[in-house]
């Protein structure tokens, strides 16, 4: 999923500070899963934006809707007819829904509510870690499922480097060594010889470095 | 193995003698002096010098600068270069305007992270690492190519080279880690510093019993220790350096007047151990800004003088 993170309220009160109508749009998929855009954030920011307004003295109106998603026309359809009452839409959706909300709704500012981080996974309550750089031309195959691109801080292809130390990277005590982990698994899958498979210069076309991404399947286009 | 190139270095190892190269780090400004100053202490007791490439992620003079500066006053350098900073467009410039100027040795790497440095806030680029680098330095001296296909017209001759760390873990893929550098073109390895020789020994025996020292050139690193908390910063704080507990304890026993002699004499013996164990064929003395201590390094190590062999020009 995509892993975000709460933005800090005096961050986000700068965005709306002169504004009258608010409202808070929170987004039931990913970002309630890691508990930074779902109903409860709504709620929680909601009403910190209304203490603070109160405290200033300045009367605001803030609203409160979660959407089922936020990167789909279809559900953000459900605001069409109160968006035009608001001079600002604050999304606790990642940045995909921040700016689908953006592309669909011209007249009113859309302010992102969290800082969207990496696409990952929970490893407990209250602990998300990264999986995945979307570089477009997995290569999980050959480092045992495990993924050198998102979690070897230097991404090489072909590790350890020199700053492994007790399966450990150097940058970090509390960050496993992506190839030590590819090691590991490579030896309990009994492959251990694959390790001295060179990997080749990787096309990075696919990643960011070939600019905005598209996937096109005509083939389910309607 | 035959000669490939015109380096010096390449020479020295080649005829079966043993190969001493040591390192200048660049300088956080623009003199030129920074450069030629330590070259100049060096220069007669080494067979080639290492430009490092903005080691530990601290931004410097630029390593081929030095290293023209170096080639400039007849001194043979070895260009460090990071994969961490170049993508491989700028990968493949540097190497040509290094060959331009006749820089006939280069060390392949990929670099210390930023979040070391004086940059922490900067990307990182590893378009390529320090073996993808290694192939790219073949394709374009052996086959004269880019990496786009296209024909170099006066490709590079490099001696090409890269780090092994016997001491990181995990220790059981130290030496595959070695076959794949090699696999990869490296014709010469300089290793980190050695203080725990038993454990270098250890990895030699199974680099030799897979013989590797046969298609390698194995350059054994050696700093000397200034002091004891030089010796504890390198135990507990340099990731991937082994600094057994008796050599810090033969530190912390020595008066402090008396630390940075007995770190040489550390140096010297550990140097004269080495040149006894199979398969090794010269050594890297890295003075971390203590250029001066090198010349009596080498001749108290019996490695001096160095051999008269010129590098084509």
């Amino acid at each position: 999923m995509i892993v975000a993170d709460k933005k800090p309220v005096e961050e986000i009160i700068d965005y709306v500070t002169d504004c009258k109508n608010i409202l808070v749009l929170g987004c039931n998929e990913c970002v309630t899963v890691c508990e930074a855009g779902g109903k409860k954030e709504v709620e929680v920011l909601a009403s910190t934006l209304r203490m603070c307004f109160l405290n200033q003295g300045t009367e605001v109106s803030i609203d409160e809707i979660t959407l089922e998603r936020q990167c789909d026309h279809e559900y953000l359809e459900e605001i069409r007819d109160v968006a035009d009452r608001y001079d600002a839409i604050i999304s606790l959706a990642c940045g995909v829904g921040v700016q689908f909300m953006a592309e669909k709704y011209h007249s009113v500012p859309i302010y992102p509510g969290v800082n969207t981080c990496f696409l990952g996974a929970t490893e407990k309550r209250g602990l998300w870690t990264e999986r995945c750089q979307a570089c477009g031309n997995c290569m999980l195959a050959i480092t045992g499922g495990i993924c050198p691109v998102s979690r070897c801080a230097k991404r090489i292809l072909n590790g350890p480097c020199g700053g492994s130390s007790n399966g450990k990277c150097e940058i970090n005590k509390d960050l496993d060594c992506a190839w030590q982990l590819i090691i590991d698994r490579l030896k309990a899958l009994d492959r251990l010889e694959d390790y001295e498979k060179i990997c080749s210069i990787k096309d990075w076309s696919t990643d960011r470095a070939g600019g905005p991404r598209k996937v096109v399947r005509e083939d389910v286009q309607s | 193995m035959s000669v490939k190139t015109p380096s010096k270095l390449e020479k020295i190892l080649s005829s079966g003698n043993l190969a001493v190269t040591s390192e200048c780090g660049p300088p956080r400004g623009s003199d030129p002096k920074a450069v030629t100053k330590k070259a100049e202490m060096i220069k007669d007791y080494v067979d080639a010098v290492n430009i490092t490439d903005n080691q530990t992620s601290v931004t410097r003079m630029s390593s081929l600068a030095a290293c023209i500066h170096l080639k400039l006053m007849g001194v043979e350098p070895i260009l460090q270069m990071v994969t961490r900073d170049r993508n491989r467009i700028a990968i493949q410039s540097d190497i040509l305007g290094a060959a331009s100027f006749d820089i006939f040795n280069m060390l392949c790497l990929s670099g210390d992270h930023q979040s070391f440095g004086d940059c922490p806030q900067g990307q990182n680029v590893h378009d390529l690492d320090s073996m993808q680098l290694l192939q790219t330095v073949h394709l374009m001296r052996d086959e004269g190519k880019f990496l786009g296909g296209a024909d170099i017209k006066r490709p590079p001759q490099m001696f090409v080279g890269a780090a092994a760390n016997p001491f990181a873990d995990p220790f059981e893929i130290r030496v595959p880690r070695l076959a794949k550098k090699i696999a990869s073109g490296a014709e010469f390895i300089q290793t980190q510093c050695i203080y725990n020789v038993d454990k270098f020994e250890e990895w030699m025996k199974q680099v030799c019993d897979r013989g590797l020292h046969e298609k390698v050139y194995i350059l054994a690193g050696v700093t000397p220790l200034k002091s004891v908390g030089m010796a504890k910063f390198m135990k507990n704080r340099v990731p991937g350096m082994d600094v057994p507990d008796d050599i810090v304890k033969r530190m912390a026993d020595t008066p402090k007047e008396k630390q940075p002699e007995e770190g040489i004499n550390i140096c010297v013996e550990t140097i004269e151990r080495l040149k006894s164990v199979e398969g090794v064929k010269g050594f890297h003395i890295m003075a971390i800004e203590w250029e001066e201590k090198v010349p009596g390094i080498v001749e108290r190590a019996g490695l001096y003088p160095r051999p008269e062999i010129g590098a084509e020009n």
